[in-house]
């Protein structure tokens, strides 16, 4: 039996564009599951539905371009943007709103750039700033946390059937109102005159649900630390969107405690785990080198806070991370880092110091 | 030279569309082409005014000094545009407050500056007259498919209002799509028609690459490969 002999390193192959985005999608389960045990069949029934959607654009599109099918396919690329699409859009959506954003994701913000690799944006953002843009009431409407529901003793979520229908067909049927509410963001924007501790005590979705999001958050936390230690994502990204949006919440809600939401809440609720770890992260839209990723993380957890605190949306975590994919090619211009033994390279006006 | 009213009218039409090739005065193009009734008061509106300052250009061509030829073509269009203007606010009011401050606007629309400084007043009356038709009949064609595309896409309806321009007939011409539409408002916010108009362009560019393609084709022998032969034993 012939040993083969071989140095280091012991890698058997680099692991290839299928094997990360399989990773990603593996990392999303915990966030999934919470979602759908929080919060009903809905997100269910929308990521599968989203990512057979993504696949058939995505094979058409190919198709339409004259590439190679199986190779573009195998990568999993369009299933893991269908997949945080659909994690992003409320659990009631209807199929429409999965539809056109799907569509939008892969044909327009991914397909039309020139595909993977060449597309500025990323694709499920772009789709759903559209999506939230175009269709404020549908994807500003929330599922309620079961813990909410009849009391919250038992878990009762709309059952797999009802949240089907309510889905695929236009029929509303007049209990729904049980079953949906705003965001805790939505609440804590539109307060209406009532002071930070004022908003936690009264409305229901924060005094007593506020636990959904938090395990929800928690969930997608563990996602993104799995990413970590598996290499896939850097630790610099997550953490300068976190740490930013920590310190600047920190800041303002010490300044005025009555009218800013504190650290924690920024953290825990809304989109800012997915974002952090799964779509900050983005290897094709962010920041290349790691310092670049740092700067890429603050702009986006700045923007995050300032658009929520003034901003006319309840949650920013698409449009921060659209306007910093738009300045990722700027921040790695300024970023770029030294080779060893070269000199640093100069940039900006000369006679600069 | 004998004139080429031939080449003209394609030009305008089609190979030098502003909109579409020239991308000139897309400011109005993307900012009113929400529906088909607001593309087609532009669009009228700016034929109108290019006819009059490729008409008045052409004219008075041989009287401007060079030096200050764009002043005095900015006074010419400027004085079109006001005109055009009242006349909306006499006959279609609802629709001159529709489409406000873009009229006035009109006057900065590069595609009819572009024509009178490049074809008016180097050419006759009767040249210029139909290059500005041309023109201003392919910047309204352009407007009026976006309009129709981002109306349908965005509101579900077609020549919807159309009785702000064309008066109590035109009553009945709005044509339902789709029943109890949800809105797209995408489509009708500029991003909207930033998508659409490329959407357009890339279309030209298709139809064109395929006339170019089936233009090669037909031509005789041109294109076709030589036959290499052999001189040697």
């Amino acid at each position: 039996m012939a040993l083969i002999r071989t140095s280091s390193p012991h890698l058997h192959k680099a692991s290839s564009t299928a094997d990360v985005m399989r990773m990603v999608t593996l990392a999303t389960l915990p966030g999934l599951a919470a979602m759908t045990f929080f919060f009903g069949w809905g997100t269910l029934i929308n990521v599968i539905f989203a990512c057979l959607l993504a696949v058939g654009f995505e094979a058409a599109i190919i198709r339409l371009r004259k590439r190679p099918l199986g190779f573009y396919l195998k990568d999993y690329s369009a299933v893991v943007t269908a997949l945080l699409l659909a994690l992003a859009i409320p659990p009631f959506a209807p199929w429409w709103i999965t539809f056109v954003g799907v569509f939008v994701a892969i044909v327009i913000a991914k397909h039309l750039y020139g595909g993977l690799g060449q597309n500025p944006f990323n694709p499920a953002m772009v789709a759903y700033a559209l999506l939230l843009i175009s269709f404020p009431v549908q994807m500003t409407s929330w599922t309620a946390p079961f813990v909410l529901i009849n009391g919250g003793e038992s878990w009762n979520v709309l059952g797999f059937l009802d949240t089907l229908s309510i889905i695929f067909t236009s029929i509303e049927p007049v209990w729904l109102d049980n079953y949906t509410g705003a965001t805790p963001l939505d609440a804590m924007r539109h307060r209406g005159g009532l002071t930070t501790e004022e908003v936690w005590s009264t409305v229901p979705v924060l005094a007593e649900g506020i636990g959904a999001w938090h395990a929800v958050s928690a969930a997608y936390l563990m996602g993104g630390v799995f990413l970590i230690y598996r290499k896939i994502i850097t630790v610099h990204t997550p953490a300068a969107v976190l740490g930013s949006l920590a310190v600047i919440s920190t800041v303002f809600y010490m300044v005025d405690p009555y009218g800013f939401a504190d650290p924690f809440f920024h953290l825990t609720v809304g989109g800012t785990m997915l974002g952090a770890f799964f779509i900050a992260t983005d290897p094709v839209t962010s920041a290349t080198s790691n310092r670049g990723k740092i700067y890429f993380g603050i702009g986006i957890g700045v923007l995050i806070y300032v658009i929520r605190s003034w901003g006319g949306y309840p949650d920013a975590v698409a449009f921060a991370v659209l306007l910093m994919n738009l300045s990722a090619p700027f921040i790695d211009q300024y970023t770029q880092p030294r080779t060893y033994g070269h000199a640093k390279p100069k940039r900006g006006l000369k006679g600069d110091a | 030279m004998a004139t080429d009213y031939r080449k003209i009218t394609m030009d305008g039409l089609w190979d030098n569309n502003p909109a579409l090739v020239q991308l000139l005065g897309l400011c109005p193009l993307l900012a009113v082409t929400g529906s088909v009734v607001n593309a087609i008061g532009l669009g009228i509106a700016s034929t109108l005014v290019l006819l009059g300052s490729n008409l008045t250009v052409s004219a008075f061509r041989k009287f401007v000094p060079d030096s200050v030829r764009l002043p005095i073509f900015v006074m010419i269009i400027a004085s079109f545009v006001t005109a055009i203007e009242l006349v909306m606010k006499a006959f279609t009011y609802e629709l001159y407050l529709i489409l406000g401050i873009f009229i006035p606007l009109i006057v900065t629309n590069c595609a009819i500056m572009g024509r009178a400084d490049a074809f008016a007043c180097k050419n006759p009356v009767k040249e210029s007259l139909l290059d500005g038709l041309m023109m201003g009949v392919g910047f309204t064609a352009v407007l009026v498919v976006l309009g129709a595309m981002r109306e349908v896409l965005g509101s579900g309806t077609l020549f919807s209002d159309m009785n702000l321009l064309f008066g109590s007939i035109a009553d009945g011409w709005k044509i339902t799509l789709v029943e109890d539409y949800t809105g797209f408002l995408f489509a009708i916010l500029p991003p909207g028609a930033f998508v659409g108009m490329g959407f357009l362009i890339a279309l030209k560019n298709i139809i064109d690459s395929r006339m170019e393609a089936r233009r090669a084709e037909s031509a005789p022998d041109q294109g076709a490969p030589r036959e290499r032969v052999r001189v040697t034993g």
